[in-house]
């Protein structure tokens, strides 16, 4: 489903700042995949997520989406494939739009966009019946300005938006980093839901181990802008995060996993 | 101080200030919609005025003078939107590029002359100063006006409600998310500054048409009396919890406003010369209000995105 060829990204290159963020990363993915991806700060986990979702374009290497080269296409392009959730909860939603226009925009993902109605009298109520299944209420705030919402309801329904048009990948960018851990855990929940009941591919970024663990069939490491550890199936569940600690500093030559991995 | 001769003068000033009206109307698509300050303006605030009486002084109909006016407006909102998007020029500086180069091709228009004047007894103007008072009321300036910017709401109100005109409400609030829900946030800003110039070009004609000329310095500082207008609708209407049509009627009734006050300080003696002056003192303060009150007489501020569900 997703397929990363040695991809690299520098940063700043030629100058003192110069930063090698992917170093000639590979990925595979099959259909229906949910990996979890670690790593230690500059690892370069959120510069592949930025990658495949062509924030910018890499330096070198290729991108295919389920078999479509997707290396030189801008970013609203890809959009039509992907589904993504950021870390800051600003970030996934329009906040001076109403909750029902932003899940319009959503489902309108990889249309053109023409002169007919921005929403519709029965997509509209399509969207009260999804907004069930974040278990936050929002069904009955359907006009409500998503600036006035909290930031987990804002990343919930920044989930049901990504979701809305059945995407070939979701992107999940450490989406409960933000939240309190209550928070965090239903918005998990959430993307347990949903992810189950639509078989999504999925790459999830997340600096608690535990939730490395426990979610998904597939665990990568990142270190240096490669992936370092690679496990699924059996041998994942299997995993504590002592084990996943060890491998950390087996692979990074010693150096010690960051203050925020310990935490977690 | 004669309270009659300010009376008197008080249909002429809400005039005026209905067609700046419109002019905020453009400018508010930018600047509130698309969260863009674009001061292209203050070119098209002259151009259009200058196609429209060229136009209509070599022969054309006052509608097809004034369509092409919107045109060229638009014109010029593309060269600030290509200029902002595929050349990464910040926007700013992309429309007082276009501004600038504006000022040359407004004189080319009015054949290099400063100022085109249009006699109003040999042409069909849609609005003069001199259809205020004394004339049918179909004829009526205030009564046009009026109807153009019910019209115009109209429109704007149908279009950011379609597909089309909430992916440029969105670029506006959140870019980051609009292209990764697809939208092309170049073409969307590129239209949205076409849309807004055409606007301000249209108002532009007829601004022109009233008062009988084309002036190059037609459009001096236009963008501020647009933010003026803006602003003002914003701070007295605000509060009232209305829909998209009404903010924009309010950025019409803020052009009223402006323009009765500035009417009253005329009256009450001010130079004329000091207007733009008083203008800009007056932007600048409610520019700042909200920031200053954010600053000095808030509570401790929320934590952004760490609420909880």
């Amino acid at each position: 489903m997703l397929d990363l060829n040695s991809i690299s990204k520098t940063f700043n290159a030629g100058t003192v700042n110069e930063k090698r963020a992917l170093n000639g990363l590979d990925l595979h993915l099959q259909e229906g995949d949910f990996v979890t991806v670690i790593g230690g700060n500059g690892a370069g986990k959120s510069t592949m997520l930025n990658a495949i979702a062509g924030t910018w374009f890499v330096d070198s290497g290729s991108i295919l989406i389920d078999g479509i080269d997707v290396t030189r296409l801008s970013e609203h392009k890809r959009a039509t494939y992907l589904g993504r959730v950021f870390q800051d909860p600003m970030t996934g939603t329009a906040a001076s739009m109403q909750i029902e226009e932003n899940l319009a925009l959503a489902a309108r993902r990889g249309q053109t966009r023409t002169l007919k109605k921005g929403i519709t009298v029965k997509e509209r109520e399509g969207y009260r019946e999804q907004l069930k299944i974040l278990e936050l209420g929002l069904e009955d705030r359907l006009t409500t300005h998503v600036g006035l919402l909290s930031g987990g309801q804002r990343q919930a329904l920044t989930l049901l938006m990504a979701t809305l048009q059945k995407p070939k990948l979701l992107l999940l960018d450490e989406h409960t980093a933000a939240l309190d851990p209550k928070t965090a855990a239903k918005v998990l929940e959430a993307t347990d839901r949903i992810v189950g009941r639509d078989h999504l591919t999925t790459i999830m970024i997340t600096h608690n181990m535990k939730d490395a663990i426990a979610h998904g069939n597939r665990l990568v490491m990142m270190h240096e802008g490669r992936i370092i550890y690679d496990v699924s199936g059996e041998e994942k569940k299997k995993l504590t995060v002592s084990d996943l600690l060890r491998k950390f500093e087996e692979a990074s030559g010693g150096e010690f996993a960051n203050d925020r991995m310990m935490l977690n | 101080m004669n309270i009659i001769a300010l009376l008197n003068s008080l249909p002429g000033a809400c005039a005026q200030g209905l067609i700046w009206g419109i002019m905020a109307i453009g400018v508010f698509i930018t600047y509130k919609i698309l969260d863009l300050a674009d001061l292209t303006v203050d070119g098209t605030m002259c151009t259009g005025g200058a196609v429209c009486i060229m136009m209509m002084l070599s022969g054309h109909s006052v509608w097809l003078s004034l369509f092409v006016a919107f045109l060229a407006g638009m014109l010029a909102g593309l060269v600030t939107g290509v200029l902002h998007t595929f050349l990464g020029i910040p926007a700013i500086l992309a429309g007082i590029l276009s501004q600038l180069g504006l000022y040359s091709i407004n004189l080319r228009i009015m054949d290099n002359k400063a100022n085109q004047a249009i006699n109003v007894d040999k042409y069909p103007l849609l609005v003069s100063l001199r259809y205020i008072k004394g004339v049918p009321f179909y004829k009526n300036t205030l009564l046009i006006t009026v109807i153009i910017i019910a019209l115009l709401i109209g429109i704007l109100y149908w279009f950011f409600g379609t597909e089309l005109g909430c992916s440029i409400r969105a670029t506006g609030s959140n870019q980051n998310m609009s292209r990764a829900q697809g939208i092309n946030t170049d073409f969307t800003k590129i239209l949205g500054l076409m849309i807004s110039n055409g606007i301000v070009a249209f108002a532009s004609g007829l601004y022109a048409q009233y008062q009988g000329f084309a002036d190059i310095n037609a459009g001096r500082g236009a963008i501020v009396i647009g933010l003026a207008a803006v602003i003002i609708g914003q701070v007295l209407f605000g509060k009232i919890h209305g829909n998209f049509a009404f903010k924009l009627l309010s950025v019409a009734l803020g052009g009223v406003i402006y323009y009765l006050v500035l009417q009253v300080v005329l009256w009450l003696g001010l130079n004329a010369n000091d207007l733009k002056l008083i203008s800009a003192i007056v932007v600048a303060v409610f520019l700042a209000i909200p920031y200053l009150k954010e600053k000095h007489f808030s509570k401790p501020a929320k934590k952004g995105g760490t609420g909880r569900a």
